[in-house]
């Protein structure tokens, strides 16, 4: 049975463009109307309405008792979607019918106000997400020991340390009881252990029938959770189906990876001169059948380029790069003589050595060591994804680099009991 | 469990909307004590703002009306009984019609994360005045000690001046609280409405004074008049100056912007979310 049929739902916004035009006020509306009243046709302010449409067509239906992930870039549309379904925004067209309870979770700790104690708190937000005040009453002594607050309930939530105040939150939303649960990219929040917790009962959650619409960017939590996915691009549903091989067509998607750089001849490929660039590539070696590279991939690194110098010490020198255009690691090669022709380098970036996240490679071709001759930056660009194994926390995991060094670990001395 | 099914849809004003709001009631509560328990959280005097307000009002107002203006009350009824009574009524007005008015743009955080009726939010910032208003009251039985003032059955008819006010609060906020979500000019606006209000309503005086003017018929269109006046009437046993034609134009006036009021609330509060 069905408990969400959508149909052809779409959410339009109009923007206005006007220059220097920031906060609506009566005023500028007045200002503008006079201006048009008695300017001429010059002094006219140029308004242009942009239609942007957050939601387009779309359409699907939720069986109950499914976990459906929603995954997607940023303004995919899927934040739109879940407030739709929560009655918050009203679409511009189409029609949503939704069977049983829906409790939305679009943020921890909604309506939480800072001068309010815990306890205090506790029944607000209990209330608004639509819990009857004997059900947050019978409930209470289990939330406030799932947050871990038992201390700190006649204390002001402003005096809460961050991590309290969202533990706090998530405790409540953990315990409501609907047929239909909408969150929002709540794991993103909290510690290791909290985490951990959270995802345990939103497991306990969906194994007693319940549906669950669940939208992260971590795709990791969304294959440990949903048993279906649901891919979002501009607005657009463009792929639904089994987690895995949604997720799989999300990766190959929207990763902006350029593994491969070639020019066929020297006229018109990067360069100078003295050398060009002939062809950049990185070359993973997948695992498990994956068509993406996560922190278990090795890739190997390929590098030919022309040299039209007689006679030349020269050196490659590649730059791994973050996003963010911090240098994570520079390797470089032997500088050695060489004559006109092509030239060609290697070299492997081993698996479990990035973290995941996105990065670019920037290559060098240097004379005499010092005299940089060349240089691209941002030639190849890839994301390496997330894996883990055996690990129930999901939080994003830090630091630039993830080796895995041999840790041991063993028992000292047993204690004697 | 009874499942319901809800159906989503461009322009359906939800069918089952006033019975939603029953069902929020809770909520209501909940929200109401919110207001009010934030309202004197960390103040050193508390509650006694409640009555350190409308206590200085009145003194300035008798200063300045009874004796420099050397203004005189009506006859048989001490001059800071009038004021405070007329005090009392309009502060719960004003702070109502203010609260109402600001009180979609504050809960703002709610408006965008989570549905309920969204007439729970104006409803819900009345409880805070009606405090202050309860207070006022109390104050104004003090005096009436103090001057040994005895009322009698027209006391009777003070809730039915107080649900007007109310009424009338709604009536007016609503339409602010709705235009205030696109324009914020309306939170500059209504300090100042409420401050003309102040000169322009029987407040430190009785509409006796300015019943013979030619433009008394104008005057008595401000709802306001028609409600003071009576309340006023109603606390004082009868004493001071009451057209019961004021009250008339009060009702029709407040009754036909009530339902003007909810029903552009109602028509708008879907595109609260996008504009605010």
């Amino acid at each position: 049975m069905s408990v969400i049929t959508v149909e052809n739902i779409s959410k339009q916004y109009i923007i206005d463009h006007q220059k220097g035009k920031g906060v609506n006020t009566l005023r500028d509306v007045v200002s503008e109307n006079f201006r048009q009243l008695f300017g001429n046709k010059k002094d006219k302010i140029t308004t242009t309405h942009e239609e942007f449409w957050a939601l387009r067509d779309v359409s699907f239906s939720v069986e109950q008792g499914d976990r459906v992930g929603i995954v997607g870039h940023n303004g995919a549309g899927k934040s739109t979607l879940l407030k739709i379904l929560s009655k918050i925004i009203e679409p511009t067209s189409g029609s949503v019918r939704i069977r049983g309870r829906v409790a939305s979770l679009l943020e921890v700790g909604t309506g939480f106000h800072p001068e309010l104690t815990g306890r205090e708190n506790i029944f607000l937000n209990g209330s608004l997400l639509g819990m009857s005040r004997s059900e947050i009453r019978r409930q209470f002594d289990e939330i406030v020991a799932f947050a871990g607050v038992e201390k700190f309930l006649d204390t002001p939530v402003k005096r809460y340390s961050s991590g309290m105040y969202v533990r706090l939150g998530f405790a409540i939303s953990a315990h409501l009881d609907p047929e239909i649960m909408i969150v929002d990219e709540v794991l993103a929040v909290g510690d290791a252990e909290f985490q951990k917790k959270s995802l345990g009962k939103m497991r306990d959650n969906s194994a007693s029938g319940r549906t669950v619409l669940f939208v992260s960017h971590n795709l990791t939590a969304v294959q440990a959770l949903c048993n279906k996915a649901f891919y979002f691009e501009k607005g657009q549903l463009l792929e639904q189906g089994e987690t895995n091989q949604v997720v799989a067509t999300y990766l190959s998607k929207v990763s902006r990876t350029r593994l491969l750089r070639e020019w066929d001849s020297p006229e018109k490929a990067p360069g100078n001169d003295l050398v060009r660039i002939r062809r950049i590539e990185l070359i993973p070696e997948y695992q498990d059948e994956l068509t993406h590279i996560d922190v278990r991939t090795p890739m190997k690194f390929r590098f030919e380029f022309w040299n039209m110098m007689d006679s030349a010490n020269l050196n490659l020198s590649m730059h791994l790069n973050s996003l963010t255009g911090e240098c994570i690691f520079n390797v470089g090669t032997k500088s050695q003589p060489y004559g006109p022709g092509t030239i060609a380098g290697e070299c492997v970036i081993p698996g479990y050595f990035l973290n995941d996240g996105s990065y670019t490679i920037s290559v060098m071709i240097v004379k005499d060591t010092v005299t940089p001759l060349f240089t691209m930056e941002e030639s190849l660009t890839f994301d390496v994804e997330d894996y883990r194994e055996g690990i129930a926390w999901y939080g994003k995991w830090p630091g630039y680099v993830r080796p895995q060094f041999p840790f041991q670990i063993g028992m000292l001395e047993e204690a004697v009991k | 469990m009874k499942t319901q099914e809800v159906v989503i849809q461009p322009g359906r004003s939800e069918k089952h909307y006033w019975r939603d709001l029953w069902r929020n009631r809770e909520l209501l509560l909940i929200l109401s004590m919110r207001d009010v328990s934030v309202r004197y959280k960390q103040t050193a005097l508390g509650m006694a703002w409640g009555l350190i307000r409308p206590l200085t009002t009145m003194l300035i107002m008798v200063f300045v009306f009874s004796k420099v203006a050397k203004l005189k009350g009506d006859p048989g009824i001490p001059y800071p009984l009038m004021v405070l009574a007329g005090i009392t009524i309009w502060t719960f007005f004003s702070t109502a019609f203010t609260q109402i008015s600001n009180s979609v743009t504050l809960n703002s955080n709610l408006v965008t994360k989570v549905y309920f009726p969204r007439l729970l939010m104006p409803l819900s910032s009345v409880a805070v005045s009606f405090l202050d208003f309860l207070v006022s009251l109390g104050l104004f039985i003090l005096l009436a000690i103090w001057y040994q003032f005895v009322p009698d059955w027209h006391l009777l008819l003070v809730p039915l001046f107080v649900i007007l006010a109310v009424l009338a609060s709604f009536a007016f906020g609503l339409f602010f609280a709705v235009i205030n979500v696109k324009f914020r000019d309306i939170g500059q606006l209504i300090p100042f409405i409420v401050q003309i209000g102040f000169y322009a309503c029987p407040i430190a005086y009785t509409s006796q004074l300015v019943a013979d003017e030619r433009w008394y018929p104008i005057y008595m269109l401000n709802p306001m008049v028609g409600i003071i006046d009576g309340f006023r009437w109603a606390l004082l046993g009868g004493k001071t100056y009451f057209n019961p034609q004021s009250l008339l134009a009060s009702i029709v006036l407040t009754g036909v912007c009530l339902l003007l009021s909810v029903y552009f609330f109602r028509k708008r509060e879907n595109s609260f979310v996008d504009d605010i």
